[in-house]
């Protein structure tokens, strides 16, 4: 129990006893006559992610937490936020994610947003260029910039940022087994336009371990995937300061119907993992942990989702400074990207999607993010267009500048019921980070399947509770319009897009020294070999020749074999 | 030995590159929980994979998931397949993400019921059984 | 529509024999159902079976059972020979039905014309196997298939079925698996024929060697019934560097040389069909008393409710029942 004198929440010994003997009586006196009234809507309540909720919060559960552990923003451990002055200096990057077509259909996209007042770019890529195929590779028949653009080589690239000044905005990218070839793509054309590399900021994604226990793309298997993800951490640590190299994702773990303790509990595992990873390299904590930066979902639980955004950093402060000995604050501060809940979005009664949208963007930035993506109303149909994407952008936007609450920071600090949800999490945060460790680490409990049956038990308990009506999806399982007919102008797919894709990979092809490009591969495969190298120097150099994303991923496969799981059920 | 009343066979699949595998994996524990033999092919598999799978698993229903948007280009290769191995009396059906004009494009090559998100456990189940109803003896 | 594989039982058995896999898989269908209707087929089909050398798999969980499966098929490949394949997972208690997982594990054989891999689900089947897994295998030998390869459920003790069905059984172990795991592994390890320490790519494979060795040397390697003359070689597999696979074929092989040499292969085949007669004969009777559940039953039931009746005793009387029934 915390020294009363101390406790900065000032409540001493014998007014928390007084408290404790009124709230009793009021359950007594009031409650219940109420009760006997009207019974409650539910017998237990409890939040979407199934942490019990009680009838109110008092200073008695805000007892509970140390003072410490709630702190001040911009201080360890953070739970009030990583920066001092928050959104009162800068409010969080808007940063919708885009992608279809080509790389010149996107570079359209980009601008536009940029037009409409989006301060960071995202990239979404196709599915062979998430999972390292060219577009002219079987596999990728039918998908070739449809869910996102398609790159395959340097050119793309250069066609995809043509005209975008990359030191003045920061480019996220979402990807993940291929991550490394974008990344030197990336380096590639700045160098070509010059750029001092310590002046870029952005990031890949680039986070393969939840790949294997989420969202399910990979080219490899899970040991020299994690030397990729380290290979890209190092590399970024020592040519670009500002960069982050890595996105921790708890955000395809929730949407592959994890729970958001899940969510989070397992992106600390993950953390553990490449930080384990990193320093067998020799390299200090304090050298790369800065720049470790973070994406998490936001959900429809109001509360449920502030507190776990606040119980996440603070745990993520004591695991750096206690488990690794992080002597740097900027090692302890965790920051996060932050995307709304697509999964929560509903065909019937589409519209609706930009309430839920608003309410799930606004409980992002209680909790802290640092920038944010709120999805279009048509996402349930695919992916969204253009003026689905302003609405969606100016919900931030009237956040921001309408509601008043980036005006100070951490407003819900001090909430009875916020700061004990927070403390819960924290501990059970903790608890999942204990059992991991116990239990042969993550890697291990991958391998196995451990991470992978929890995701699926939830996600299926959650699929029942929607058929019971336990879980109201208004406008599904509630307020349903029978009649409904769904009249919406989808974003097109340019039949034409593969051809036109094909064609310039071909040219590529055609066009560069292939000799020299059969030659880097050998190097390649040789820095492959060699654990204790670097792939990215050796990645650059190929990109810059114009090998093509395939050819690097196919070549590595023939050394390193690919992967396939044994699904949980 | 009497005859049993047959145990319903389904072949769940994913094909192409996606792996949204949050849906599949709630069908299969539906189908699994309803007494069905669910046969489950795994990630990132080509459509004659699937079908030569579906063939020797003598499924009665090929349940074909992709969220990927490429269903316009899977569906025609799997019928297509199914008709070389001469395995056309293997119901198909498909579940994901796909747009209204899709759905009804789909329904005309031949795919008998399209699951969509949120469709309900129960009801999942019961137009399986209805299929293989309606179908008959084999 | 109906397709051209809605044959009578005979046309379905006259393409089992010509290897078409849509008929092979349709008769697998009624073979696993157990039906009076797939009888003449499958009597017929066992006219035609006996050429199949029958591989059992089995092992603890996590020892890769099926990554080894998939391998050792493509070494039967290989060697120009073809193989059918039949993977069993355990049914749900609860709801009797099943997820069946393993052809994930197999699926770069797809497309070869060579291999016919079939899932099935024990259904409530103890012991390893399924119901119907050996008239499934007498189906895939029909078809002219050179090796059927069994893969066992792998979740306990009493998987020795296996032993009682094939010709050559392989026990799986693999390095770095719990207490629990130890203890199932040495309840099977006498069955084997082969044994296989799988995942040797891994730092604590040597290790597991040792310990295998070490139990085996304990005397728990006489399996009741092998031949004298057959030691059974404990093989070091690394599925993912591809390694040992071939050493495991050529064992396999040896087995089959050895089981030949001594004539033991003829006893085996004789035990096996002994068994299943023996299996087939229980399986009517059981079938028989639940269909005539009617008042004699009801009353030796009351009988041996209040002790008049030994169960032993009680057994006794519904036999004679069902025979009475049987001449009436």
């Amino acid at each position: 129990m915390n020294d009363p004198d101390t406790d900065p929440k000032g409540m001493d010994g014998a007014a928390l006893d007084r408290l404790a003997a009124q709230v009793e009586a009021w359950e007594r006196n009031e409650v219940a006559t109420f009760l006997e009234r009207t019974p409650e809507r539910l017998t237990a309540f409890a939040t979407l992610g199934g942490f019990p909720v009680k009838r109110t919060y008092t200073a008695l559960d805000l007892a509970r937490t140390p003072g410490d552990d709630i702190g001040l923003p911009g201080q360890f451990p953070f739970t009030r936020g990583p920066y001092p002055t928050m959104y009162r200096s800068r409010t969080w990057t808007m940063r919708q994610i885009a992608g279809f077509g080509t790389a010149e259909d996107t570079n359209q996209r980009f601008k536009y947003l940029i037009a409409q007042g989006q301060t960071g770019l995202s990239t979404d890529f196709d599915m062979p260029t998430l999972m390292g195929y060219d577009s002219d590779h079987p596999m990728s028949e039918g998908e070739v910039g449809r869910e996102g653009v398609a790159i395959d080589c340097l050119a793309d690239m250069e066609h995809l940022f043509d005209g975008i000044d990359l030191q003045t905005i920061s480019v996220s990218m979402t990807i993940n087994p291929s991550a490394w070839i974008l990344l030197a793509m990336y380096v590639a054309l700045a160098q070509q336009r010059g750029y001092d590399l310590d002046r870029l900021s952005g990031t890949i994604q680039a986070d393969i371990l939840k790949e294997y226990q989420a969202q399910k793309e990979w080219a490899f298997p899970i040991a020299p995937s994690v030397r990729i993800v380290r290979d890209c951490i190092t590399y970024c640590a020592r040519h670009m300061k500002r960069y982050n190299p890595i996105n921790i994702s708890g955000y395809h773990i929730s949407e592959a119907g994890s729970s958001p303790l899940d969510e989070v509990a397992f992106t600390m595992c993950n953390l553990i993992a490449y930080v384990e990873e990193v320093c067998k390299t020799g390299m200090a904590v304090d050298e790369f942990a800065p720049r470790l930066a973070f994406f998490y979902v936001c959900q429809s639980d109001f509360f449920e989702e502030i507190a776990k955004f606040r119980a996440v950093r603070r745990v993520y402060a004591k695991i750096m400074r206690d488990r690794f000995g992080a002597r740097n604050p900027e090692s302890m501060r965790l920051r996060f990207h932050c995307q709304t809940a697509a999964a929560s979005l509903t065909k019937p009664q589409y519209p609706i999607n930009v309430v839920r949208t608003g309410l799930q963007a606004l409980a992002a930035v209680l909790g802290g993010a640092q920038s944010l993506h709120t999805n279009g109303m048509d996402e349930a149909f695919a992916i969204p267009t253009e003026d689905a994407m302003r609405i969606a952008l100016r919900t931030q936007q009237i956040i921001a500048d309408e509601s008043g609450v980036a005006n100070v920071v951490d407003p819900l600090g001090g909430s009875y019921f916020v700061e004990s949800l927070t403390t819960e999490y924290e501990k059970e945060i903790f608890k999942v980070v204990d059992y991991v460790d116990r239990n042969g680490g993550t890697v291990k409990l991958t391998e196995e399947g451990w991470f992978q049956r929890r995701v699926a038990d939830f996600a299926y308990e959650t699929a029942l509770k929607k058929a019971r009506g336990e879980k109201p999806v208004i406008g599904v399982n509630k307020y349903a319009d029978a009649q409904e007919r769904f009249d919406i102008e989808l974003h097109p797919y340019d039949a034409s897009t593969a051809e036109r894709q094909i064609t310039r990979l071909r040219q590529v092809r055609r066009d560069r020294d292939s000799q020299r490009v059969a030659a880097l591969l050998d190097a390649l495969v040789a820095v492959a070999r060699d654990e204790t190298r670097n792939l990215m120097p050796v990645t650059i150099e190929l990109v810059s020749a114009g090998a093509t994303m395939g050819e690097i991923v196919e070549r590595l496969k023939g050394l390193w074999g690919t992967y396939r799981e044994t699904p949980m059920f | 030995m009497s005859d049993e009343e047959p145990v319903i066979r389904v072949l769940i699949a994913k094909v192409g590159l996606d792996g949204h595998d949050r849906g599949v994996k709630i069908v299969a524990r539906c189908l699994r929980d309803a007494g069905m033999d669910v046969i489950y092919t795994g990630l990132h598999r080509t459509a004659e994979e699937v079908v030569d799978a579906a063939v020797q698993e003598d499924v009665d229903i090929l349940g074909i998931s992709l969220l990927s948007g490429a269903h316009m280009t899977v569906f025609p290769r799997i019928f297509a397949a199914l008709k070389e191995q001469g395995a056309d009396d293997i119901i198909v059906v498909g579940g994901g993400v796909i747009p209204d004009d899709d759905v009804v494009a789909l329904r005309r090559m031949g795919v008998q019921e399209i699951l969509l998100q949120d469709t309900p456990p129960d009801a999942i189940v019961e137009s399986m059984r209805r299929l293989v109803r309606e179908r008959g003896p084999r | 529509m109906r397709s051209a594989r809605a044959l009578t039982p005979d046309a379905l058995a006259d393409r089992v024999l010509r290897g078409d896999r849509g008929a092979i898989a349709r008769m697998l269908t009624r073979a696993e159902s157990g039906g009076e209707t797939a009888r003449a087929a499958l009597d017929r089909l066992y006219r035609h079976a006996g050429k199949a050398h029958v591989v059992g798999i089995t092992g603890v969980p996590g020892s890769g059972k099926s990554t080894l499966v998939a391998r050792l098929a493509f070494a039967v490949r290989r060697s120009a020979r073809t193989v059918g394949i039949v993977a069993v997972d355990p049914s749900s208690p609860f709801s009797g039905g099943s997820i069946l997982g393993d052809r994930i594990r197999m699926s770069d054989l797809a497309g070869d014309p060579g291999v016919f891999v079939r899932s099935m689900a024990t259904r409530g089947a103890m012991g390893g196997l399924a119901r119907g897994t050996l008239d499934v295998v007498d189906v895939l030998d029909a078809a002219g298939y050179d090796f059927v390869i069994i893969e066992t459920v792998g979740v306990g003790q009493d998987e020795v079925d296996v032993a009682r069905a094939a010709h050559t059984t392989v026990v799986v172990s693999a390095p770095g698996l719990g207490d629990d795991v130890q203890a199932i592994k040495a309840g099977i390890l006498e069955i084997a024929d082969v044994h296989v320490v799988s995942k040797c790519d891994r730092p604590d494979a040597n290790q597991a060697i040792a310990e295998l060795k070490g139990m085996l040397a304990l005397g728990l390697s006489l399996a009741p019934g092998s031949a004298q003359t057959w030691h059974p070689p404990v093989i070091a597999t690394s599925s993912a560097r591809g390694e040992g696979i071939d050493e495991l074929l050529a064992a396999i092989d040896g087995h089959r040389r050895a089981l030949e040499a001594t004539e033991e292969i003829v006893a085996r085949r004789a035990a096996i069909a002994e068994r299943r007669m023996l299996k087939a004969a229980e399986a009517m009777l059981h079938d028989r008393f639940m269909r005539r559940r009617g008042a004699t039953t009801a009353a030796v039931l009351a009988a041996l409710g209040d002790r008049r009746l030994s169960p032993h005793a009680a057994a006794r009387r519904l036999l004679q029942d069902l025979q009475s029934g049987d001449s009436e």
